[in-house]
Parts: C-alpha cells; sequence; structure tokens
C-alpha cells in the first residue's frame, strides 16, 4: 500500500485467523480460539498495522525465515486468494 | 625487549615513542601500539595471567581478542584484554583472577584438588543440606567470575549514532578488502568494519616466510585509500545482527547502528588447538598467534620451539618462525605421509626435521610449574585418534606452535538466519543458505588459499551488485583447492587429562566423557553441563573441538550434533555503551508551559506529560493533593485532561459500531445524550473505558483512557476493516483540549464566561451540548468522575490555554485551583468509581468488578460476548470492593497491591488506597473472596511490615451528595 518502509513503523497484530460463529460454536470450541495459537513455524497469514498511515493489512510471512511474500488489505483478501489458484 | 626483533614493514608498533608501564609491580617498557601481551612477552614475561577455575597459569593463546586468561585491572577498569589492548604511558597493571599475582597464585592449589572437582561438581555437590548453601553460596561467589566492579567508576556518556550505507563488510582482510574495492568502484557506498586496530586481517601476519605479501596489503590499501565511497573503521566489531540488517558497530566510544541494503560477511575464521595433555602452558600458542607476535609487534614468539601441526597451516607458522630468528627443532604432524607440499621441501632445507604421524603427547613444565621445558613426542594413529607411547621421546623447547585448523568466525551469519552445513571438504560448517542481501566470503565462507579468498572477495561484491540491480554479469563461486585446512579430529588422549579444550572455563576431554554418561548428550545440554564456550570468549577457540569430541563419543557425523545458538552480542559490550541517552518521544499538552510556571509537578502518563499535583509554598505532596481535592468537594477546582483519548466516529453505521465495539446499547441513544462505553478484549477481560457523547444521530464523539488510547484507536481500525460498516473513524486525540471544572461552584463559574443554559433541568448529568466558551467553539460534557458537579470541556488544543485562563480568571473569586491527576485518583475514588488498569488488571472481566450494569448480554454481538457467557456461568474467584479501614486507625499505611490475607490464604490485593481528608477516612478498592463481599463484612490486608490491617467493606460513593446537582 505504501511501499517499502522501516521496520519500526510497524506494528505486529498477531496471526490472521478466522472466527467461529459465536451462536453455533461450543464454549469448548470457543475457549480453544480465544486462547490457543499456532506456534509451528512456517507460512503465516498475519495481521500487521502501518502506525504513520494507519493502515491494517494482511501480510503472508514465513515465521522461520522471515520472508514476507505478499501484503494486501482484508478487503482484497477474497480477490488475492482466487488470483493465487 | 629481549625477544624484539629488528624493524619490519608493516608492522603495528612505532619504535620512536617508548611507553613505560608497570605489570604487578614491575616496570616495563614497550613501544606505542604494543598491546600488553605484546608489550610483556618481548621482556620475556611469559605468566600473564591465571586461568578462571584451576588458577593455571597461562600466556599467549590467540592474541586476537579471545585470550581471556589474560585480563588486567588497572585499578579503575578491569577486565582488559592483554590480547588486543593498546598498553599505555603510565598504566599500572595487575592480572584480575589470582591472589598474590601471576607467579605466586594463592589459588594455585586449586589445581592439585582438581580431580576432586568433576564436572557439575557444583551443580550436584551443594545442594542438600540447604540450610549450609548461603555458605556455599558465598565461597562460590567469590571464586566464580573475574575482576571486581568497581563502584566509583565514572559515569562516561557514549554517544549513539545510525548511519546508512549501500554495503556494510565485516572484516578488513584481503577478502573484505577486495570486495570493498569492487563494490565501491562500481558506485556503491561501502562501510567496512574490522575489530583490529588495524586493517588486514591475515596479511598482516600470515606470511608462510615471504615477506613480499606486506607489500601486497600496502598496494590493496592504497587502492582503498583511493575511493572515497568507502569508509574504514577500525577498532570496531559487528555485535550482531537484527532484522532488515541493522547491525550495532560497537567501538571504544560507543554504538553506531548501521542500516545496509546488504552485507558481505567476510569475518574469517578462529584458530583452534590442538588438544593434549598441558597444552595451555604459557608459550603454547596457537600459530597464527605466533605470526602475529613476529609481524605485527616485532616479536621473536620463542627461541627453540616446536611447531604442533594437524595441517598444512603448520608449515607456513614454521616458516615465519624461522623467518623470526627462532630455532625450529621440529614439525610433528598428526597426519601421516607427506603434507605441507612447497613449504614443507622449504623447510627441510632449513634443516628442520618433520614427524609425520606424530603428535606431542604432552607438554612439559618447568619445576615451577610456570615455563615450558621441552614436550613429549611420540607416534599417533590419526585413524583410531590415539598416541602410540611405545617409543616416546621429548624434545627440550620454549615455545609449541600449535595448527589445527578453523572455526568460521560466523556469529553474525547464525544470527541473520543462514542455514549452515557442514563440508567435509574443508572440515567446516559453511554457509548453505543466505538469507537475501546476506554474503558470506573468504574463510567463513570455506574459501581459504589467499589468491582464492581474494577472488571470492570479488565475487561477494558482484553477488551484492547483482542483488541490488546494478549488474548482471555473472559470479563464479569457487570450491576450496587442497587439502582440508582443518583436522578432524585434532585430540590426543592421555590417560591423565589435563588436555583442555575450553581455556576459559578448563574444560578437559574427560568432562566431555563425564558429561555424555550423565546423559547430557546433546550439544545444547552438553554446553550447558560442562560450561564449555560460556566463558567470556564464548567458545570461540573450544566449541567446534567440543562438537566434534561429542560426534565421536555418540558415534555421529558433525553435522548431526549441529552448533549451540548463536545470540547478540558476538563479543561483550560494556554496559555503558548500552545504557546512557535513551529517545523517549513524550507529547505535551497546550497547557504544559502553563503547568510549568504554576510549580506543577509533572508525572509520565502513557506517552503524555500530565501535572500530579501543584505544591503551594510549604506544601508536601501529600498536603498538596488533599487541598486540591478538597478544593473541588468544597469549591472548585480544573484539570487539564487534555491527553484523554478521544474519537470521532461518523456515518449511518456509527451507532451498529460502537455497539459491536463495546458493552452497552448505543443505538437508542438520544442525541446530546452521553452513556458509559467499557471495552473488552476476546477473552472477556476489561480493556479500557470511557465515555460516548451522542452529536448527531450519525455522529459520536468518544472519550477514553489516556494510556490506551493508541491501541484502542488501533483495535477499532483492524475491526472496521473486518466489518466494513459505513463509518469513518477520526483519532482527534491531540487536536482537542480538554479541560475539567469540578465542584459545587463549578456551574456558576462556567456561566460567566458561556451563554449556554447550564441549569439542571437545561443540561442534566450524562448530557453533552455544543457551545461557545469564553469565544471558543466548545463540546461541553457533564460527567460525573470527580464530582457530580462537573463540565468537561473539549476545545481545539491550540485555544486550551485561552478557555483555561478565563476559567483561572472567573473562579478566583471562589477560590477555584488546579489540581493535577494525583488528585483527580483521589477524588473518582471517593466517588466510588474504578479505573481499568488500576483497579483491574490483565485478567479481570467485568463481572468480577461489578459492572454487570454496564454488559448488555442481550445484544447480537460485542466484542467478549461469548467468552462473557461462559464465565457468567462459572463461580467467581474474587471480586472487587470498596473499604474503609477504621476511623481511628493510626497503624501502617496499607498500599497498593498488598496483600488480602484470610487465614493462610491469598485472597486478593488492594488496588487502590488513599486518606481522604474531605471523608477524613483511609478509603480503597481490593478484591476479596466473593463470600467476603456484603456491606460491612471485615477482611484482613497485610501491610509491607507483616502487620495485618482489618477493613470494612463499605457501599459506594463514599459520601452523599448533600445537594441536588
Amino acid at each position: 500500500m505504501n511501499g517499502i518502509r522501516p521496520l519500526s513503523e510497524f506494528i505486529f497484530g498477531g496471526e490472521y485467523r478466522l472466527t467461529p460463529d459465536q451462536n453455533t460454536s461450543s464454549d469448548a470450541e470457543w475457549a480453544a480460539y480465544v486462547h490457543n495459537r499456532q506456534g509451528a513455524p512456517g507460512d503465516k497469514k498475519e495481521w500487521w498495522y502501518h502506525s504513520p498511515s494507519g493502515t491494517w493489512f494482511i501480510a503472508e510471512r514465513n515465521t522461520l525465515t522471515d520472508k514476507v511474500t505478499r501484503t494486501y488489505l482484508l478487503a482484497d483478501a477474497k480477490k488475492v486468494a482466487k488470483e493465487s489458484k | 625487549m629481549i625477544l624484539r626483533n629488528t624493524y619490519k614493514p608493516g608492522e603495528w608498533i612505532n619504535r620512536k615513542k617508548l611507553i613505560n608501564f608497570t605489570f604487578e609491580g614491575e616496570a616495563f617498557t614497550a613501544f606505542e601500539g604494543d598491546t600488553v601481551t605484546s608489550a610483556l612477552w618481548a621482556a620475556g614475561q611469559k605468566v600473564l595471567g591465571r586461568s578462571f577455575k584451576y588458577h593455571r597459569p597461562r600466556g599467549v593463546l590467540s592474541l586476537a581478542n579471545h585470550d581471556v586468561n589474560i585480563l588486567m585491572t588497572d585499578g579503575l577498569d578491569t577486565n582488559i584484554r592483554g590480547d588486543v589492548v593498546e598498553v599505555k604511558d603510565g598504566m599500572t597493571l595487575h592480572a584480575v583472577n589470582t591472589i598474590g599475582g601471576v607467579k605466586k597464585d594463592k589459588n594455585s592449589y586449586v589445581d592439585s584438588i582438581s580431580p576432586l572437582l568433576p564436572v557439575g561438581f557444583y551443580y550436584k555437590a551443594f545442594h542438600t543440606p540447604r540450610k549450609l548453601f548461603p555458605f556455599w553460596e558465598s565461597m562460590i561467589r567469590k571464586a566464580a567470575g573475574l575482576g571486581v566492579v568497581n563502584f566509583d567508576y565514572p559515569r562516561i556518556l557514549k554517544r549513539k549514532r545510525h548511519s546508512h550505507c549501500d554495503l556494510l563488510i565485516i572484516g578488513a582482510g584481503p577478502t573484505g578488502l577486495t570486495a570493498a574495492y569492487e563494490a565501491a568502484k562500481a558506485g556503491l557506498e561501502v562501510t567496512i568494519v574490522d575489530e583490529n586496530s588495524h586493517i588486514g586481517g591475515s596479511l598482516s601476519y600470515d606470511y608462510g616466510g615471504n615477506g613480499t605479501l606486506a607489500e601486497q596489503l600496502t598496494e590493496l590499501t592504497k587502492k582503498i585509500e583511493s575511493l572515497k565511497n568507502i569508509t574504514l573503521c577500525t577498532g570496531a566489531y559487528a555485535a550482531g545482527y537484527y532484522p532488515d540488517h541493522l547491525i550495532p558497530i560497537v567501538e571504544a566510544g560507543g554504538i553506531t547502528k548501521i542500516r545496509a541494503k546488504a552485507v558481505i560477511v567476510a569475518s574469517g575464521a578462529f584458530e583452534q588447538p590442538l588438544v593434549f595433555r598441558y597444552n595451555d602452558l604459557p608459550s603454547v600458542m596457537l600459530g597464527s598467534a605466533a605470526q602475529r607476535l613476529i609481524y605485527r609487534y616485532g616479536v621473536k614468539p620463542c627461541n627453540n620451539g616446536i611447531v604442533f601441526t594437524a595441517n598444512d597451516y603448520g608449515y607456513r607458522v614454521a616458516l615465519d618462525l624461522l623467518e623470526a630468528g627462532t630455532k625450529v627443532l621440529a614439525i610433528v604432524d598428526l597426519r601421516s605421509g607427506a603434507h605441507g607440499g612447497l613449504h614443507a621441501i622449504e623447510i627441510v632445507k632449513h634443516g628442520v626435521k618433520i614427524y609425520a604421524g606424530h603428535c606431542v603427547y604432552e607438554a612439559l613444565a618447568t619445576s615451577d610449574k610456570l615455563k615450558l621445558r621441552g614436550a613429549i613426542i611420540c607416534a599417533y594413529d590419526d585413524k583410531n585418534s590415539v598416541a602410540l607411547t611405545d617409543n616416546k621421546f621429548t624434545i627440550e623447547c620454549d615455545g609449541i606452535a600449535m595448527s589445527a585448523g578453523w572455526a568460521p568466525a560466523g556469529a553474525l551469519l547464525y544470527q541473520a538466519g543462514t542455514g549452515m552445513q557442514f563440508d567435509y571438504g574443508v572440515q567446516q560448517f559453511v554457509p548453505n543458505r543466505l538469507p537475501d542481501g546476506i554474503f558470506a566470503a573468504g574463510k567463513v565462507n570455506g574459501i581459504f588459499e589467499l589468491d582464492q579468498r581474494i577472488r571470492d572477495g570479488a565475487r561477494a561484491a558482484n553477488d551484492v551488485l547483482n542483488y541490488l540491480g546494478k549488474t548482471s554479469e555473472k559470479s563464479i563461486a569457487e570450491k576450496h583447492n587442497g587439502a582440508a585446512p582443518s583436522h578432524a579430529y585434532p585430540m590426543v588422549p592421555h590417560p591423565k587429562g589435563k588436555n583442555f579444550v575450553d581455556f576459559d572455563e578448563d574444560i578437559q576431554i574427560k568432562d566431555f566423557e563425564n558429561a555424555a554418561k550423565e546423559g547430557f548428550d546433546n550439544i545444547e545440554l552438553m554446553k550447558r553441563f560442562t560450561t564449555v564456550g560460556m566463558g567470556p570468549s564464548q567458545g570461540k577457540h573450544s566449541n567446534m573441538n567440543a562438537i566434534r569430541i561429542l560426534a565421536k563419543i555418540r558415534g555421529l557425523p558433525v553435522e548431526k550434533i549441529g552448533t549451540t545458538t548463536s545470540r547478540p552480542f558476538f563479543h561483550p559490550t560494556p554496559m555503558g555503551h548500552l545504557g546512557g541517552r535513551g529517545f523517549h518521544p513524550h507529547r505535551l499538552t497546550a497547557l504544559h508551559d502553563w503547568h510549568e510556571a504554576h510549580g506543577a509537578i509533572f508525572t509520565d502518563v502513557g506517552a503524555w506529560k500530565r501535572a500530579a499535583y501543584y505544591p503551594q509554598v510549604g506544601q508536601t505532596k501529600e498536603e498538596a493533593i488533599q487541598s486540591e481535592a478538597l478544593a473541588v468537594r468544597k469549591t472548585a477546582g480544573i484539570i487539564d485532561a487534555s491527553s484523554f483519548g478521544k474519537v470521532e466516529v461518523h456515518g449511518t453505521d456509527a451507532a451498529e459500531f460502537l455497539e459491536r465495539i463495546f458493552t452497552g446499547k448505543y443505538i437508542n441513544q438520544k442525541v446530546g445524550s452521553c452513556r458509559y462505553v467499557m471495552l473488552l478484549d476476546e477473552s472477556g477481560v476489561v480493556v479500557d473505558d470511557g465515555i460516548a457523547s451522542r452529536l448527531a444521530n450519525d455522529f459520536f464523539y468518544l472519550s477514553i483512557g489516556t494510556s490506551n488510547a493508541a491501541a484502542v484507536y488501533r483495535e477499532m481500525q483492524r475491526c472496521q476493516q473486518m466489518w466494513q460498516l459505513d463509518i469513518g473513524l477520526v483519532n482527534v486525540t491531540g487536536a482537542f483540549g480538554s479541560i475539567n471544572i469540578a465542584g459545587p461552584a463549578a456551574r456558576d463559574i462556567l456561566a460567566q464566561i458561556t451563554e449556554l443554559d447550564l441549569s439542571a433541568e437545561a443540561f442534566p448529568i450524562s448530557h453533552v451540548r455544543e457551545s461557545t466558551v469564553a469565544g471558543v467553539q466548545a463540546r461541553l460534557i457533564r460527567v460525573a468522575f470527580v464530582s457530580d458537579m462537573s463540565f468537561e470541556l473539549h476545545i481545539p488544543m491550540i485555544q486550551a490555554p485561552q478557555v483555561w485562563s478565563a476559567l483561572v480568571e472567573a473562579g478566583k473569586k471562589c477560590h477555584c485551583r488546579p489540581f493535577g491527576i494525583d488528585a483527580q485518583r483521589l477524588l473518582r475514588l471517593e466517588m466510588g468509581h474504578f479505573m481499568p488498569g488500576v483497579d483491574t488488571d490483565g485478567l479481570t472481566n467485568p463481572l468480577e468488578i461489578g459492572a454487570e450494569w454496564a454488559i448488555k448480554m442481550d445484544k447480537a454481538y460485542f466484542i467478549g460476548q461469548r467468552s462473557l457467557s461462559i464465565l457468567s456461568k462459572r463461580p467467581l474467584r474474587k471480586q472487587l470492593v470498596a473499604f474503609m479501614l477504621a476511623p481511628d486507625f493510626n497503624g501502617e499505611m496499607p498500599l497498593e497491591c498488598n496483600l488480602v490475607i484470610d487465614g493462610t490464604e491469598i485472597k486478593g490485593r488492594v488496588t487502590s488506597i488513599s486518606y481522604s481528608k474531605f471523608i477524613d477516612r483511609i478509603i480503597g478498592f481490593a478484591y476479596v473472596a466473593p463470600a467476603k463481599n456484603g456491606i460491612g463484612s471485615n477482611f484482613n490486608i497485610r501491610t509491607d511490615n507483616g502487620s495485618l490491617v482489618s477493613a470494612t467493606v463499605v457501599e459506594t460513593p463514599f459520601f452523599k451528595n448533600k445537594k441536588e446537582a
């Protein structure tokens, strides 16, 4: 969105995860969603915030090599998913 | 200077300038440029320090910044590294870690009882009985650690700088210098750093008897100096690698953080010792250390020497020793067969005898145990790594140079995430998969021959140019030519041990065997159990041999053992470099100057500087706070609340957005009214609270807490990305100033400067109005946070001083005075309002603080709703209550965080507590067991001095307003 910027301008927002439907999920499923995180290294979709411009975006990053392969706004996630198919 | 040779070009010393210093009380003379070690060695002083554990005498090992047995103190500073620190005129030096000096160290008895101190001894011996541990602890603490911290050390501020370059090269040896030249020629801004005081790397000492190599360095230096876009930093080491090629460079004067577009690591390799009995005696040194003494400092390492080698490098060392005038009595080569190539032929011409397939079985000490007097030589079975002692013989000598191989100086490569692979061709870990923008060249890349290294430097420069898109010329990577520079297993077993692997910690081969027997046979576990590589040199001369020994013990190939994790910093960095000046940005309100002029004491709240209280002449802090709070209760006070988080939510879905974010209901909120907002996280924990003022159907104005404002706004933005509602968010925290006027006289004062009808009928509590105040367009909000009678004025930040002055002026008659956040804390406590972050922590849910009234579970959704529905089914574990202490209480004042105790159990803690002059009681909030939360029940608080104080649960607010607001 903003080109290449210094690392210090970015804030990590955790892994991007789909929220289960709170009306149909069981207590155990919900608790697992709230409290458990997948810590295994590898390719992840993550929330990142670019502080000066106030932009939240999704970054696809390999947590082992720290290599970012793609970034996009959440609204474009479906488009991106289609393109990669 | 009995071992000083005549002048040779390229040496680092200035023979015209003499330096006088003392070592352990004895006077010495040195040349300018000498290190402490080179000066002492030149004078024939060979015992320079004592080892850490056994207090064994030690001399030169590497002369390359990991001779950690040679640590000095000059009285002021400690742990000065003798091998690399330049000696200065007038220095009075003593070795650390001795009692009574290096020659008669009283602690050397430890060496004779070493069999009683096996590896892991401390871990096992002092566990029981527990009673005795304090005694042992004081003994161990005295024995552990090196040097004594000087608590009178002056505070010296070290600068911190930031710098950028296209290419950062680590290591100014032939590889790094060539890479720098080639990259700079192509137009890159190049910075090159080297920990040595001079550039050149191995080109400044590794000559193999061929002095013309010094001229090659001179030429290379000239080429480098001819290019303006090369910055040379000597005496500077790259301390670590951080993401995006951020590398701190540490110099004596401070740290420079360099961000580079690309990095070439040409940091070379550390020479590794051969492991044999008494390989630690003074005068047994690495081959490269001998060469450094010869060519950098003009010092002859010894008069009659032996070269013990396990690679071809030893033959180069022998030629250099001959060049220095040392009589080389023998080359002992661990390998059988003919080795050393052309160098060997030349050595034989000098009449030096080569013992192939032999080893130094044991070094011999003089009777005072301080010096080397000879070596026992015997045959060696290189296949099975055993000494064949049948025909051993002794050669008398006063020096042994050892060459076994190399370990890559790859710390930064590891930290950057480089995949390393063990290359059997060079018997070394070499980079296999390099991260983007990181390149390796020279010895660290497994390339050892000089001409090959120079080409490898050029190759790396070309790789960088390719990476930066400056050229598309193909790079040709070479493989090492010839025999492996490192020996696969340079160890000579000896039944009596004392064959040292790690000189920092005096670790012998048998220590590894014992550790493995105890089950510590993984490299990380073995490191921690034996402490190998945990001394000040961090395994620079010991980790590689440790890995080889462990591989042999376990019968695994070296690459299956792996290496321990490399972390910053690469080299011990003085605390003073890290401490000192910090850069913490802070925000000031538009009224900051006024507060300062009126004697405010400031405190940090989030990023803001806020006035805590305004002490008047002769007032203590406590008195100031009480009189400010009392003014609000009796007449009026004003507070600068500009640091509050302020957010505007615009759009047709504004109310819907608030309903999803906060726990309350906002769809049916009337324009002109205010409602409480509470934010939870997904697990139902209280994050923040505040006020939502509805200014129009499609416009809410939110005021939230100060310290969390940025994070809360960020979370709102994220939610909006997910929900895509028809709203716009504006963070107006800095755009609006906020002033709160509170107290019985607030209405009368405010009425003087606004036309707005402030009567209770026209402007009741929890409502918002827009009007002009003192000529400034303002949003007025009636909140009952500190007083039932209070008005929050939100005005453009820049006009805040205008409104503030008008209020001060209008309030003069009834003694309205400014109050700070300390009084505000007390006032809201009197009102019985909890504060998130003060009365809650990272685990508190709204049910525990009695905030059910703020939670509307019948909504479709809000953040944390689902988790709360689970939590509400469970019994509460603790509950926040308001309490008072007895009216006549005069014991030790309980403090925030003091525990609530029931019998032997901790039930909760005090979250807020203060004396209130207005109520004339000590009041507060505390968490108690839910069973004890009824009004009138008592609970105990344990104070800092251990006494128990009884408190009584009371209703809030702590007082009743007599007058209707």
